[in-house]
């Protein structure tokens, strides 16, 4: 890749203007932790269509980021026990080259819920939380499928171009 | 670049059915179980027990970590509410009441963890 800076500039950008647009929009589904993780899609996008290394960094860089810009130290840490434990999942599942992307999205989704959810079950130190477990795993599935179905998509249209 | 010019493949119909098959399940079992109504909200803080209040008395509760007053909870006609919180993002207090048993409402910043405990079956209907 020629321009792998700016290249790799202009994802974080997106990435980051898609948890801006997370940001605004206010939902709260009575469980906290449930969200759509728009920004994801470029996670998913970078390591099925660029490599796992740019995918890694442009997403610790966007949780970073965004946390400080539109959230706060809490958010990054969830995001980023969600995130890193969502990626390495993902990356491992890509590497068996038996999946598509839509799978692999759908995987990242579950496990970033999990790891959030035992990340603030570590900090409350409480156990109570996992109550939730069943309901958030669903939700990382629905929210992984909807990624998975718009990252396959986007590949399909700008895959030429990268 | 390989497997992306595809959307779907067989793999994935099998993968995707056998996690949603599991994920439904698990959640059948979340709701079949979790309606027992609960009896009294334990508040903990950072790991220990700041108190526990019986749901059937109404009461407004003040949950103060050193001098700084940081969580408010409302119990009201069986259910328990944060009201307020000095947080910045305030996700408990966007969480609706709570009510059943092993039911939570966490807030993460203050380490504040409000858990509804124990209790009786819920009443069946008269007609079963």
């Amino acid at each position: 890749m020629k321009h792998k800076t700016a290249y790799l500039g202009m994802s974080l950008a997106l990435a980051l203007i898609l948890s801006y647009v997370e940001a605004l929009i206010p939902f709260h589904f009575g469980i906290p932790g449930i969200k759509l993780g728009l920004a994801n899609l470029i996670t998913v996008v970078m390591l099925c269509c660029v490599g796992a290394k740019e995918a890694f960094v442009v997403s610790v860089l966007r949780i970073v980021l965004a946390g400080f810009l539109f959230g706060n130290p809490f958010g990054i840490l969830y995001g980023l026990s969600g995130g890193l434990l969502s990626f390495f999942v993902m990356y491992l599942l890509w590497r068996t080259k038996k999946l598509h992307v839509i799978s692999v999205s759908v995987t990242g989704g579950i496990f970033h819920n999990i790891g959030q959810l035992a990340m603030a079950a570590a900090v409350v130190e409480n156990k109570a939380l996992f109550y939730y477990l069943p309901v958030l795993l669903a939700a990382g599935f629905a929210t992984g499928l909807l990624i998975g179905i718009l990252a396959q998509e986007m590949i399909l249209r700008v895959k030429r171009r990268m | 670049m390989r497997a992306v010019a595809k959307r779907f493949g067989k793999r994935d119909l099998l993968f995707l059915g056998i996690l949603s098959a599991l994920l439904f399940l698990g959640c059948a079992v979340f709701y079949l179980t979790g309606l027992k109504q609960g009896a009294a909200a334990e508040v903990t803080v950072d790991g220990t027990l700041y108190g526990t209040y019986p749901l059937n008395r109404d009461r407004t509760v003040d949950i103060r970590i050193g001098d700084t007053r940081t969580n408010v909870l409302v119990i009201q006609n069986g259910t328990a509410d944060m009201t307020e919180a000095n947080c910045p993002d305030r996700l408990c207090v966007h969480q609706k009441a709570i009510s059943r048993a092993n039911e939570t409402i966490v807030c993460l910043p203050n380490k504040v963890v409000v858990a509804i405990k124990g209790g009786r079956q819920r009443k069946l209907d008269a007609t079963a």
